[in-house]
Formats: C-alpha cells, structure tokens, sequence
C-alpha cells in the first residue's frame, strides 16, 4: 500500500471487506455521502436540549390537553450539528464563488452587518415593548429611512413591506387608494411591459388591477409607441423596471413619467436594479411616484437560500399619503412610532391600511445601514460604477462566443441569448449544467421571457477583475465545446454536483411534499 | 473600499476591453438632466470600528429582553435558543445562498426545506405544508384569499380575538380582491360569537388559538359550524410552542392552519424578520392554490433520492397575472433557523419546554391574581393571559419599566379606541425565573 511521509495510507485499503473502502467515513468522500433525514435518523424520546424539572404546578388547559403524538424526531446536539453541517456541504453560496443569477443581485455579504445586527439592542428586542425603551431601534429605522430618501430624492418611505414583491404590493395599494381618493374607480388598467418580473402582473391583479402587457422594441426598450397608444382614461399607471430586465436602462423613462403622469395614471417603478444606479441617480428626478428598494440585492443582506428579503417602498408627494402605517416620526429628541390608522388620519395622512404585523425586517434593517454606512454616499456611488462596470466586462469578454442578445452596452447584467447554441443539440439548460461541473453556479435561465433561450448574468460589485477572467475563460471554453460538437459532457451534466439532473417533471406530476414512515409515500391530490 | 475589489489599475483596464474611455460612458443611457455630478449628501464611507461604535451608541438606548423581568408577548415571545442554532445558519453555505434555483447544488437548503414542511405538517396536524411565508400575519391574510379561490365565495369572518395586525394585514389585501371582511369586537376572557356569522356566502371562518388574550378553546364547535354551510375552518397561532401542548389544530378540524414561527429557532428582532407558518389539508384544490413556495421530492438521473422546488405553474414567474399570489420568495434563512431548534427539541423537548412554560404561566397568574385589585380574565391559557387593573395599564406598564419590569402589552397598544385601557395581555416563557415572577407582583402592588 502507499505511503505518505506521516506512514499513513493515501489511499483507502483495497484488501478490506468494505469493497475497496475504508470502513469509516472520513475525508473527502464524507463530501458525497447520502445524508438521511431527521425522520429517518432521529427519535421522539430523543432530544439535543437540557431543561429544568418540571415542578407539577397543576394545569389550567381546560382539557385541551394533547391527545395525539406529534410525531417529531429529536436529534442530539453532535449529531443534528453533523446533519446540518453535512447538508450545508451540499449547496452552493457566494462564499463559495460568483452568483451571477441575473436579476438576483448576489453579492459578497459583509459578517459585519451580522454583528450589528446581533447586538442585544436590536436582536433582542420586543416589538411591542414600551416605545421609550426602544428609543435606539427606531433611530435606526429613521436613519435608514432617512439614507433611503436621501438616495432616492423621494420625501416617503414606507419601511414594514416584508420582501421585493411585498413592496410592489405595497406601491400599488397605494396608488389604487389614491385612485379611489380621486374618485376614479374606473382607473383599473396598468400597463406592464413584457420583460417585467411575474411578480408585477401578480402584484397589479392583487390590488384589483388586471395588467395590459407593452411590448419591447428590438432595442430591449419599451416601446414608445406601443406604449402612447395605450394610455387612456382608463389607465391607473404603469409598472416598469428600470435598468430593465434586459439589463438596460430606459433611456425614454422621463417621457414616459410625463405621458402616463399627463393620462391620470401614476408611475409605479420596480427598484429590483436600483443596484446599477445608486449613488449615480435618483428615482425621484425620473419622475417616478413609488418604487421598492430590495435590501437584499442593493445593500447586501444575506439571502439565506430564500428569504428572508425585505422592501421599503418610496413615494412621491403625490402618493405619500396614503403610505401605510406603522411609520416613525422624530418629535424633538424623541422617536415615535405611528400604529394606527386613527392616529395617522389625525395628521392628516390617509393610510392604506396596514401590511404586516409589527414594523417590518428590523433585522435586515440594521445589516443595510450597517452596509451603508461602510460605503457612504462615495462608496455608494462606486458601487453602482462597479458593479455596470463588471457586467460590461463579461459582455466584451464574451460577446465573440456567445451571443448578446442587445447592441451596444448594459448596466449591471450582462444578457445572451441561445443563438451560439444553434444546431449544437445542446439546450440552455444543458449549458448551465455544465457549468455546474466547472464549480460555477449557472446564471438566471429562460429571464426575460422577451429573449428566446435568455441567460442573465449578474456579476455585482463585489467581484475582482481576475475572478471575472477565470469565470469569462470557463464560458468561453464551454461555449467552443458545445460549437465543436462535444456535447456528451453538457447532456450528462452535473456529474460532479452532489446528485445528478433532478427529474422535476417528476416532483410536479407527483408531488411528494411530507416525509412518511409507509413505502407507499404521501402523494398530493393532483 | 473593503467590499470592493477592483483597483483603479483593474478599472482602466477593464474600459480598455470594453472600448469606453470612462465609467460614464457606460451610463450614456441616463437622461443628462438625472445624472448626478457628485456624491448625495450623507456622510463618507465609514471605517469597521466606526460603523461598530455607531450602532453601539444607538443599541445602548434599548433596553433589551435579556437585561429585564420580561413579560411581553402578543405576537412575539422570549425564548431561548441553543447556540448550535445560530452557529449552523451563520454558515456559509447556508446563509449566503440564494433560492435554490439549481437543485443539485442546492440540496442543503431543499432538503432541509421538505424537513421543516413534514415538522409543520405533524405540528399542526395537517397533511401538507409550503416552505414558509413572511410571517404569521402574512401567512392568515394569504389563507382568507385561498380559502376564497378554494370555496369560490367573498366573505371572510374574523374572530375578534385574532391578533388586530393579523386582522389589518387581512383586511389590506383582501380590499382590492372584493373579499368582504366581517369582525366581532375583541372579548378578553372568552370567545366571541363567530358562529353565528357564517352564511352560505362565508369562504372562511378565521379564529386564533390560544386567542390574542391568551385563551385557549376547543375549535370542533366551530369546524362543525363552519363545515355545516360549506366554510372552512382557518386555525391561527401566534405561539406555535402551545402546540407542544394543547390539542392541535388539525385534530380539532382546521382545514387551514396558519401561525408565527418565532418561538422556535427566531430571536424577537423588533418584529423581523419571522417565519409564517402555512399548512392544510391534501386536497388537489388545495395544493393547487395554496400560496408560497413547496419543496419536493424526487429522483435524480442515477436514481437517487433528491429535492428541488415543485409545483411553481401556481406561482407568478409561471402564472404571471394569474398566479396564486405575488410572493417570489420564503423566510428560508429563518425556516432553517426552526428545523433545526425543533430537531434539536424533538418531541420529548418540545412537550417538556411546552409545560415549562404553561408551568410559569400559571405560577405567575396564581402571584399576580394575588395583588389587591387584579383579576385574571382569561380561565383555560397556555403561556399567556389577560389581566384587569384598577387603573390604566399603559400607565402601569410605564411605571414598571422603572422597576426593572417590562409588565407585557396593554391592550390599547393594539386596539386604542376599544374600551380596553384597563387590560394588560402579559406572557411567561421558560425564561422567567422564580424571581422575575415575585419582582413582578411585588413592583405591580407597588405601582397600583
């Protein structure tokens, strides 16, 4: 057997019984284990946390006592840290290398703003606990408010909406009771361009809307004509992203704030890519009446395989009052938190009602401004430069073998198309297989609609010029294979991922939502 | 710039490969007049040890929960979380992820996912659960809408002892959606009349268990109303360690449930961000409109056991203006954050830490039912209840910060105008001692 310099083996002992394995498990191979769920793994009698004794204080439950089992597994403190940390092994982060899922925005998230955010003055506290005992944490939610308004020239912020959609919620409701303010209920159609993110339509239908789709020109722009010739009486405002979807910036955008504010209707903005332009520009000097800013994407919070996110909307003077409650007001050296509706409506304000339990993402607050405040409005600035700047990069660097599917340049993503695929047999996805396999996660697939075979990439700020020539010589190494006919490696891709190309026809046709102890696993009706 | 990697040099560089000569070339987009010359007016970059010190100044005027006698809940309740808990969703791989979008390189998340749905399944006692909403108040305004899809009818009722943001946060998206809204007024000590509500018109009947009071009921007597009229029966929580305890929703015949997560795994963090809770019955109208995301399982090309996201032709990048809702993402982070708690209770843990807190609960109503002028409202409760007082309890509340108490919620916090200024709803968890119980009785004889 081989040796290292220690004596030890290099390699596992092929003489043992195991066939050819070492009988424990340790070292890399650890890395591809199956690891079983806590269902299958742990115990109910088994528990990972100590507790006092109970004293036999006699209940008063009424008889509503638990009759049933629940059904939970316990796990040791060793073995559920063991469980969690084996499956975090399995899953990709920004930790670990670029994110460029366009439209997504996922940059480096700075451990500092998680200190901040633990201090025992905003994680460990109530949100309902006497407002003068939690003087400092609406400080901060005036501050940040104050930094949001600041860098959007807008005089409102609305801070409670709980992520980027919740915020689109939160902008249209507003406009919706300012319509009804005016007494204009037949104000119901909102224009929405194609390349619009689903949650806009989604978004518009909810406040009582039904959408009325524009179509882009060959430029990956609204266009303008299309656009004049929907405005009408019956036209409550239109929703736009701005840079666009397309990773482009509106060029028309203060025409069309004007045509749409001279038809009656109001300018809702997706801010999803304020990204690309903070520090740079001002929502509010684009004549735009509400907008969402995503923490997440602009200022850094980590997204957490999901969620948590978190999205102030800002308003115009036209729309801000109808912004809903609860919202903080500074009166002299004090900070008050707003609640009710009656209260507001006493200062004059016209709520539409309120979004959320409590005040919104405190925790998510404190990482942004903690952000914030490490750039200031100079670093801010340079972050939006940065972050174009990259996303040029990638294009230049890639435009000779992949195909962009605009002219000329982009703000912060840069956008293909599948035509330098054509004739190779191998799919968008196959491609971003692939890149799976190049320790690469792929970028935003099939997004914008508007793009056939559409691939979006979003490198941020946060990325170095040398990452950025290692991933660009790894997309153009894998473009040449596809156009040279090696096209076995796209087709099996991932090979080297912890599981192989999931069936997810499978998973809809047969949806297995729960875990279940019988063989025959839980089918959902469908 | 510490987040900024590019250097000067790397920039010129760069331009040189795109063909521009300067960074604002690349903003030759941006209509002129909109085009900033400088920086806005807030201050420069700050330095690590000066944003720490900045924060510090302002988290030292909060008074946290762990420096006091704590007793505040209506909603979001002290608990306390081991440190493993913390520990693992601070990794990496967990924390810096983003919606796993590419299944095989997304397994840790997926997988703990479709884990945190069978927990929330057999907690509620339903068959199903999606992978987390906002928060429990989103999540019951997001149930009013699917119980209306699912029933094809406008109307929703409202318990009056269902937390008032639950019930605002419902009424502000089923407004637009044409879903009429009906709702008892708020009854410490009992439950008000729903019953007599629902029609042939009614979708859902919304009730809270333990109620925003801290009662608790027997549910069977309005599943069978509901039921009778072709209704459907939404159960609400706010404290989902009750469930460790008292009957579940299921078994007393929700077909909705819907609840705050927080109690497990999620610190208070003023109010955010919380993890909702959604879970309901198997039925193919069910699943189909139910809202949010759901992992699910599957096999990979070699036949092996994998996750990935299912079901997503119900949501909006699919569905567009017919989606099932807006939402285009789940408290992932914070879902992670209550698998793992709840694994780490199990259900021995989970039962134990349940009647520890009922056995504070108790203790502290018998020691405040003690102090002349004090009556304990709510009979049957699990951690919490509502007491009457001679005088003002907001009023009182104040007082008691002094005393190194903070006392719990008056009601008037929550409903201003609604004859209830009398009334302080007052929680206990397991992390009240003996002592914090006595300080409390003796500091509100003091006060009264």
């Amino acid at each position: 057997m081989a040796m290292n310099q220690q004596g030890r083996p290099t390699r596992p002992n092929e003489n043992a019984a195991t066939g050819g394995y070492a009988d424990t498990i340790s070292g890399s191979r650890g890395l591809d284990q199956a690891e079983p769920l806590i269902f299958e793994r742990g115990r109910t009698d088994l528990t990972g946390v100590d507790f006092p004794e109970l004293k036999g204080t006699k209940t008063r439950l009424g008889g509503l006592e638990r009759k049933s089992d629940i059904g939970l597994p316990g796990l040791s403190e060793p073995e559920a840290m063991r469980h969690y940390v084996r499956l975090s092994r399995k899953n990709y982060a920004i930790d670990l290398g670029i994110y460029p899922l366009g439209s997504c925005t996922m940059k480096h998230n700075p451990r500092l703003n998680e200190k901040m955010a633990r201090l025992p003055g905003f994680g460990d506290v109530h949100p309902l606990q006497p407002q003068s005992t939690v003087q400092g944490a609406l400080e901060l939610i005036g501050e940040l408010a104050h930094w949001l308004m600041t860098l959007t020239n807008t005089p409102c912020v609305a801070m409670s909406p709980k992520a980027g959609a919740h915020g689109e919620l939160c902008g249209m409701m507003a406009i919706r009771a300012a319509l009804d303010a005016r007494g204009e209920t037949g104000r119901r159609r909102v224009l929405v361009p194609e390349s619009a993110h689903g949650t806009n339509p989604a978004t518009a239908v909810q406040c009582g809307f039904h959408c009325d789709e524009i179509p882009a020109n060959a430029d990956g722009r609204v266009d303008m004509e299309a656009f004049k010739a929907k405005l009408g009486p019956d036209v409550a405002g239109i929703m736009l992203t701005n840079p666009n979807t397309c990773g482009l910036f509106e060029r028309d955008i203060r025409e069309i704030a004007d045509l749409i504010h001279e038809a009656g209707g109001y300018f809702y903005c997706d801010g999803a890519n304020f990204n690309a332009i903070v520090g740079r520009v001002r929502p509010g000097d684009l004549g735009i009446d509400a907008m969402h800013i995503n923490l997440h994407k602009t200022f850094s919070t980590p997204h957490g395989g999901g969620g948590p996110g978190s999205g102030p909307t800002v308003f115009s003077q036209a729309l801000a009052p109808f912004a809903p409650v609860p919202y903080v007001v500074q009166k002299g050296e004090t900070w008050h938190m707003v609640e009710h509706e009656a209260e507001a409506r006493a200062d004059g304000a016209e709520p539409f009602g309120r979004m959320v339990a409590f005040h919104g993402q405190m925790g998510m607050f404190t990482r942004a401004l903690s952000y914030m405040m490490s750039h200031g409005s100079d670093g801010l600035r340079q972050v939006a430069e940065d972050s174009v700047l990259n996303a040029n990069y990638v294009l230049a660097r890639l435009k000779h073998v992949m195909t962009p599917a605009f002219e000329g340049t982009c703000m912060h993503e840069a956008l293909f198309d599948d035509r330098f695929l054509k004739d190779t047999g191998v799919t968008t996805l196959d491609f971003a297989k692939a890149m799976i396999d190049e320790g690469y996660h792929p970028m935003t697939m099939y997004f914008p609609l508007v793009v056939h075979g559409a691939m979006l990439i979003e490198p941020t700020e946060t990325e170095s010029k040398s990452g950025l020539d290692r991933f660009c010589d790894v997309l153009e190494g894998l473009a040449e294979a596809a156009k040279s006919g090696d096209t076995a490696r796209f087709a099996s891709a991932p090979v080297h991922a912890p599981v192989k190309r999931l069936d997810e026809t499978r998973a809809a046709r047969n949806p297995v939502l729960v875990w279940q102890e019988s063989e025959d696993q839980p089918q959902a009706a469908e | 710039m510490r987040y900024l990697p590019l250097t000067p040099e790397d920039r010129t560089e760069m331009l040189g490969v795109i063909g521009v000569s300067s960074v604002d070339a690349l903003f030759a987009d941006v209509p002129q007049a909109a085009r900033l010359d400088g920086p806005v007016n807030l201050p420069r970059r700050a330095t690590e040890l000066e944003v720490e010190r900045a924060f510090a100044a302002m988290a030292k005027k909060n008074v946290a929960a762990s420096e006091t006698a704590f007793f505040v809940g209506a909603g979001a309740y002290k608990h306390h979380i081991p440190a493993s808990v913390d520990h693992l969703i601070q990794r990496s791989e967990f924390l810096t992820a983003y919606t796993p979008y590419q299944p095989e390189i997304s397994q840790g998340t997926l997988q703990t996912l479709f884990e945190f749905q069978t927990q929330v399944a057999r907690l509620t006692g339903m068959d199903v659960a999606n992978a987390s909403m906002y928060d429990g108040s989103t999540a019951c305004a997001e149930a009013v809408l699917m119980a209306a899809r699912v029933t094809k009818r406008s109307r929703a009722v409202l318990s009056g002892n269902l937390h008032p943001h639950y019930a605002e946060a419902t009424r502000t998206l089923a407004r637009y959606m044409n879903i009429d809204v009906a709702a008892d007024a708020p009854v410490p000590g009992g439950l008000d009349d729903v019953i007599s509500q629902i029609d042939e018109e009614t979708a859902c009947v919304v009730v809270q268990n333990p109620d925003v009071f801290g009662g608790i009921h027997d549910l069977r007597p309005i599943a069978e109303a509901a039921h009778a009229k072709g209704a459907l029966l939404i159960a609400v929580f706010t404290e989902i360690v009750s469930l460790g305890l008292i009957e579940s929703p299921g078994a007393m015949g929700a077909d909705i449930v819907v609840g705050e997560g927080q109690s497990i795994g999620v610190g208070l963090q003023f109010g955010g961000p919380y993890v909702g809770l959604f879970a309901c019955r198997n039925d193919k109208s069910f699943i189909r409109n139910m809202p949010g995301r759901l992992a699910g399982e599957t096999i990979d090309a070699d036949g092996r056991r994998g996750y990935v996201l299912t079901l997503s032709t119900r949501e909006q990048h699919i569905r567009r203006d017919r989606a099932t809702s807006n939402i285009c993402t789940n408290s992932g982070l914070m879902a992670l954050a209550f698998t793992i708690h709840m694994t780490l209770l199990g259900e021995k843990g989970l039962k134990h830490l349940a009647a520890l807190n009922h056995e504070r609960a108790v203790e502290l109503a018998d020691a405040l039912g003690g102090v002349p002028g004090v009556t304990v409202e709510t009979g049957a409760f699990f951690n919490e209840f509502t007491v009457k007082l001679p005088k003002n309890a907001a009023a009182v509340t104040e007082a008691l910060i002094a005393k190194g108490v903070l006392a719990g919620v008056p009601a008037s916090r929550l409903w201003p105008d609604g004859g209830l200024d009398d009334r302080l709803i007052i929680a206990a968890t397991e992390t009240n001692t003996d002592a914090d119980i006595a300080l409390f009785a003796s500091a509100l004889k003091e006060v009264l």
